[in-house]
């Protein structure tokens, strides 16, 4: 099983999911964060002072796999989060050790 | 068709009949009716202006959280809650009788004043007395309506110092100013003023136009309420983080911009009350003058600033907006009756510019951190507006005003400058004595609260970072949200 983090532009969420769905992901996390990467960040003013905007709003989302479908979930999501502009984010994936269904109890890949 | 002519003639004949007796009933002994029902319009007038001054409590409240951060918010907006009771209070027990014991106006039906001089007599009145407590001497429904009038001002100035004084004042300390504003530092200019004191006078001892002119408050209210909020910053300093080591100002973004633009609107609503209500006569129609100057400054002086503040940093940014249209309103509240529309406007505009100049010059140049623009929008805006009665009157109103032989308030576009003077003689008393009232009131409670282990007027460090609604009011505007 693996763990498959996304950090994505806000507005592009909608089609994030709709993306996972049509791959036929069940569930997904979403957590609203902020960041930079290579993009840096830009300077405004407030009332005449300056102020650096170094954080950008940003969606990050994590999904479970099975480690069949990793490659079809990480293309769905770059497909649909993509805008080809500064800041639309990066995809990685880890293992996940051990995955539990609250609920019922189940283990492995019965609690996908 | 007989029956109905026989009505008519018969109606007539009463009324007729009506008239004639009038003049009898009219006589020495009796007030005429047109007066008296004109004196019950009027009070209703006042009441109806008081209660919208009292609505611009919710305003500054708006106006004032929206400036702030969020981990504040609780905090500030209970500030401006609570200062409408804390000075309502002084001013009630103490502060009313200090400034208008000496007050009459047959205009509402207030022949006499309800009390005297205190200290002074003639020309030379510094305090007055009588209602105290709303209960001594002749209480009438005239005053009354007089009371809360007044008191609706006063509050305008208590709760304007609790803007600059924003994210870093004890709410123990804070529920001191609003008692102490009440009872004695608002009284004390008001008395000078429109209480009929010395500064009202100076048309007679000093030959200066009209005496101290101000119609709505310029002076009496923002410059005053002004003077207290740079007072009070100076003695609370900056903000943590507010300054660079290097003395650079750093930005600390509001939370609620639409909040803070919501309230100026509402502060423009109540406005009306505040300048027009001032005829204290629905009968006088100047009021309607009175209010479209007020709203010709609000709003040439918010799109000037709005193209002030764009050409100078590149972005209409909101906040200046607001406080440009702010700005225009309290510097037509002085002048307001005695210029033309076309005056207004300028004065708007005038009004537009400085505060955007001022918020650089107290922040980049004194040093000085007020979140809200207090210091500029009133201090100093209001302090350009008891000018500009010295300049922009053009003596169409105001005859006989503060009982002089004036035939109508004029500035030096008329070529008198003796106005002017009785305004600057009353700008340096706001800036010296009052000013130094409220400096000293602030020093002192500080040097106080430190002598008792009480660590001073300022929030301590940890509570002002965490956000002082938690640690101070127990209760925090978001608990919902992560706030920095």
């Amino acid at each position: 099983m693996k763990l498959i983090t996304a950090i994505v532009k806000p507005f592009k969420l909608d089609d994030v999911k709709d993306a996972l769905k049509a791959v036929g992901v069940a569930g997904v996390t979403v957590t609203e964060v902020r960041g930079f990467g290579r993009q840096g960040g830009h300077t405004e003013t407030y009332r005449g002072a300056e102020y650096k905007i170094d954080f950008v709003p940003k969606v990050e989302l994590t999904v479970v796999v099975d480690d069949g479908t990793v490659d079809a979930v990480v293309e769905a999501i770059a497909g649909s989060a993509s805008t080809g502009k500064i800041g639309d984010g990066k995809i990685w994936v880890t293992s996940v050790d051990r995955l539990v269904r609250i609920r019922t109890g189940e283990e492995g890949a019965d609690a996908l | 068709m007989r029956k109905r002519a026989l009505r008519l003639t018969l109606g007539a004949v009463a009324g007729l009949g009506a008239i004639a007796l009038f003049p009898t009933i009219a006589n020495a002994q009796e007030p005429d009716p047109v007066t008296v029902l004109g004196q019950q319009v009027n009070l209703l007038w006042v009441v109806i202006g008081a209660v919208l001054v009292i609505f611009m409590q919710a305003g500054f409240a708006l106006v004032e959280t929206g400036f702030c951060r969020a981990k504040h918010a609780a905090h500030v907006v209970s500030t401006n809650f609570a200062i409408f009771g804390l000075g309502f209070i002084g001013f009630f027990f103490i502060g009313f009788p200090l400034a208008f014991g000496g007050f009459s106006t047959s205009l509402i039906g207030l022949d006499s004043p309800v009390g005297e001089p205190l200290l002074g007599s003639g020309n030379w009145v510094f305090l007055f007395q009588g209602g105290w407590a709303l209960s001594t001497g002749t209480i009438t429904p005239a005053l009354l309506g007089l009371f809360l009038y007044m008191v609706a001002f006063m509050d305008t100035v208590a709760t304007i110092p609790t803007g600059s004084m924003a994210e870093r004042w004890k709410w123990g300390s804070f529920v001191i100013w609003g008692l102490f504003c009440g009872a004695l530092y608002y009284p004390l200019f008001a008395a000078w003023t429109w209480g009929g004191g010395w500064l009202a006078k100076t048309w007679d001892t000093m030959n200066l136009g009209a005496g101290y002119t101000d119609f709505a408050g310029s002076g009496v209210v923002h410059a005053v309420g002004g003077a207290a909020a740079l007072a009070g910053a100076l003695v609370l300093g900056a903000r943590i983080g507010k300054f660079d080591a290097d003395g650079t100002p750093k930005a600390i973004p509001g939370h609620h911009i639409p909040m803070a633009l919501l309230g100026t609107f509402i502060l423009l609503f109540g406005w009306f009350g505040f300048n027009a209500a001032s005829t204290f006569a629905a009968t006088d129609v100047q009021f309607a003058t009175v209010a479209t100057n007020t709203a010709i400054a609000g709003a040439f002086g918010a799109i000037i600033a709005m193209l002030w503040i764009t050409h100078r940093t590149g972005k209409p940014d909101p906040g200046m907006m607001a406080n440009g249209m702010l700005a225009g309103l309290v510097a037509i509240t002085a002048p307001c009756a005695f210029v033309a529309p076309w005056a207004a406007a300028v004065i708007g505009c005038i009004a537009g510019v400085l505060v955007i100049e001022s918020v650089f010059f107290v922040e980049r140049k004194l040093k000085v951190d007020d979140p809200v623009g207090a210091i500029s929008v009133h201090g100093v805006c209001g302090s350009f507006g008891v000018l500009a009665v010295g300049i922009f009157s053009n003596g169409s109103y105001g005859a006989a005003w503060n009982g002089s032989t004036s035939e109508g308030v004029e500035g030096i576009i008329k070529g008198d400058w003796g106005q002017l003077g009785a305004q600057a003689l009353g700008l340096a008393v706001i800036w010296t004595v009052i000013f130094g009232l409220a400096f000293g009131f602030f020093k002192l409670q500080d040097k106080i609260s430190k002598s008792m282990g009480k660590g001073g007027i300022r929030s301590s460090e940890e509570d002002e970072i965490a956000g002082l609604d938690i640690p101070e009011m127990g209760v925090a505007a978001y608990p919902e949200f992560v706030s920095r």
